[in-house]
């Protein structure tokens, strides 16, 4: 039994859970109130970039309304989502009082009820009554190194969600296999995942790990390339081909699709080949904080 | 284009897909299952709890309002979910729908044979589209919470015709002028 706050000589940080709930508020409404300058500033790139006349109306209307639900704080999107919370857990650290996954609902009950946001999750999938306050959250906690806490908040809508995928190629099919269930899932979401999207995509581990990889690499900061250059090119020519698919902002038609696709891969068994699409719609939403 | 609803049948045989509208007048809000509810009333032969002659049906369902405002953000749904109640409503009289998204094979030739519109409101820029509602008031199935049906007044908001009545989809040929793969 462990009694003492030295584990093998090592100090270990103490935290109370209760901290944890004015900041995953906060992190609730900071999400669904602001975009990040980085997603703003490629909107604004694609403006310049669009061909199609009512393509470029579409992006200036959803750079308007970025801009203004942050000087106003209010929701930039009606679809509040359900709440993802992501934290990394320093394996020094040490929680005191409440249950953990209890403190990080609390906070999002009090965020979505102060900050007026839509309360868009039911209890039982199949039942279906709203649980009129957003929870629970689908949080997933992951050990890493040292005392700190990383917490990302990332409300996810339906209409981008709805639309991702999952399939399990075989080994055989490779990097164009990849593409083409990529591009497929594109064109399958057409408008309904409000374009232009940003692509997450998880190859490898198992069937369930590959979903969570395809939603981790939602998280990495617009722009950034994966570090291994294979993957750094696969990136490249998928939103090539994205854009070509004609879709556009909205659906409506147009080369502006997507705005980055993000992969994360991860080692797998040597018969699988396991991909996962995770989209992620205009109003790209995440808070961050490390504690 | 600047139009006043209620719309008219004279008025929605002149749009075009890709015509970018602004909407003045009163609307309603209903969603999956103020439609589930509405069809299944009229389908026991009852009457749904609004007039739907000439009515444009918003599919959205709002955040809630701000003190200072009188609704919370609000923008269209993905409409394909609501494609199996249209043509009950359009024999209501119902002439417009605001959505996202693709709409079923069958919607097109509906809204040809009852001249109807689809349109499309702008996903994602909820914030700026609650700046063109200025009433809201919850009319019927508010036991539905954010899903009730509200009845709002709007100024000027803007939204794209997506299949009109000649049966044309705009996302369609939109897509077609751009597509290179
Ligand atoms: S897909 Fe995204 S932008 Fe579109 S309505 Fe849903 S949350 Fe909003």
């Amino acid at each position: 039994m462990i009694t003492s706050n030295h584990l093998g000589g090592m100090e270990m940080r103490k935290i109370r859970t209760e901290e944890l709930i004015p900041i995953i508020k906060e992190l609730c409404k900071k999400a669904c109130y602001e975009l990040e300058n980085e997603l703003v500033d490629k909107l604004k790139e694609s403006f310049e970039e669009e061909e199609s006349e009512l393509g470029k109306e579409v992006l200036d209307e959803l750079i308007e309304n970025a801009e203004y639900a942050k000087e106003n704080q209010v929701a930039s999107c009606q679809d509040t989502g359900i709440t993802v919370v992501h934290m990394e857990i320093g394996q020094e650290v040490v929680w005191e009082g409440m249950y953990l996954y209890d403190a990080v609902n609390e906070g999002v009950r009090q965020g979505y009820e102060e900050g007026y946001l839509r309360k868009s999750v039911v209890g039982d999938p199949l039942i279906r009554e709203n649980t009129g306050d957003n929870t629970p959250a689908v949080i997933r906690t992951d050990i890493v190194e040292g005392d700190k806490v990383k917490i990302v908040v990332m409300p996810k809508g339906a209409g981008s969600e709805n639309m991702s995928r999952l399939k399990m190629l075989t080994p055989a099919d490779g990097s164009e296999g990849v593409k083409s269930f990529v591009l497929e899932t594109i064109r399958l979401a057409g408008g309904k995942a409000c374009p232009p999207l940003i692509v997450g995509v998880g190859i490898g581990g198992t069937m369930d790990y590959a979903a969570w990889l395809s939603k981790r690499a939602l998280q990495r900061p617009l722009g950034e390339a994966n570090k291994a250059e294979h993957l750094k090119k696969l990136e490249l020519e998928l939103l090539e081909e994205i854009n070509k698919t004609g879709i556009g902002p909205l659906g409506l038609g147009g080369t502006v699709t997507a705005l980055d696709v993000n992969i994360e891969a991860f080692p797998c068994h040597i018969a699988s080949l396991p991909v996962a699409v995770n989209l992620q719609c205009n109003s790209s939403r995440h808070a961050v904080v490390t504690i | 284009m600047k139009v006043k609803l209620p719309l008219t049948r004279e008025v929605v045989e002149e749009l075009n897909i890709g015509d970018v509208l602004e909407l003045t007048g009163y609307l309603y809000t209903a969603r999956d299952a103020a439609h589930k509810r509405m069809v299944e009333t009229i389908e026991r032969g009852g009457k749904p709890p609004i007039e739907l002659d000439n009515q444009t049906i918003f599919y959205a369902a709002p955040c809630p309002a701000p003190p200072d405002k009188p609704i919370g953000s609000i923008g269209p749904t993905t409409s394909v979910r609501m494609d199996p109640y249209v043509e009950t409503l359009l024999k209501e009289g119902l002439i417009a729908m605001i959505g996202k998204g693709d709409r079923s094979y069958y919607i097109p030739p509906l809204m040809k044979k009852y001249k109807a519109v689809y349109l499309l409101g702008l996903g994602g820029a909820a914030a700026i589209m609650a700046r063109k509602v200025k009433e809201a008031r919850e009319i019927a199935y508010v036991d539905l919470g954010a899903e009730s049906i509200k009845e709002l007044y709007v100024e000027n908001l803007k939204v794209i015709v997506g299949i009109d009545t000649k049966g044309r989809i705009l996302q369609e040929e939109g897509i077609a002028k751009y597509r290179k793969i």
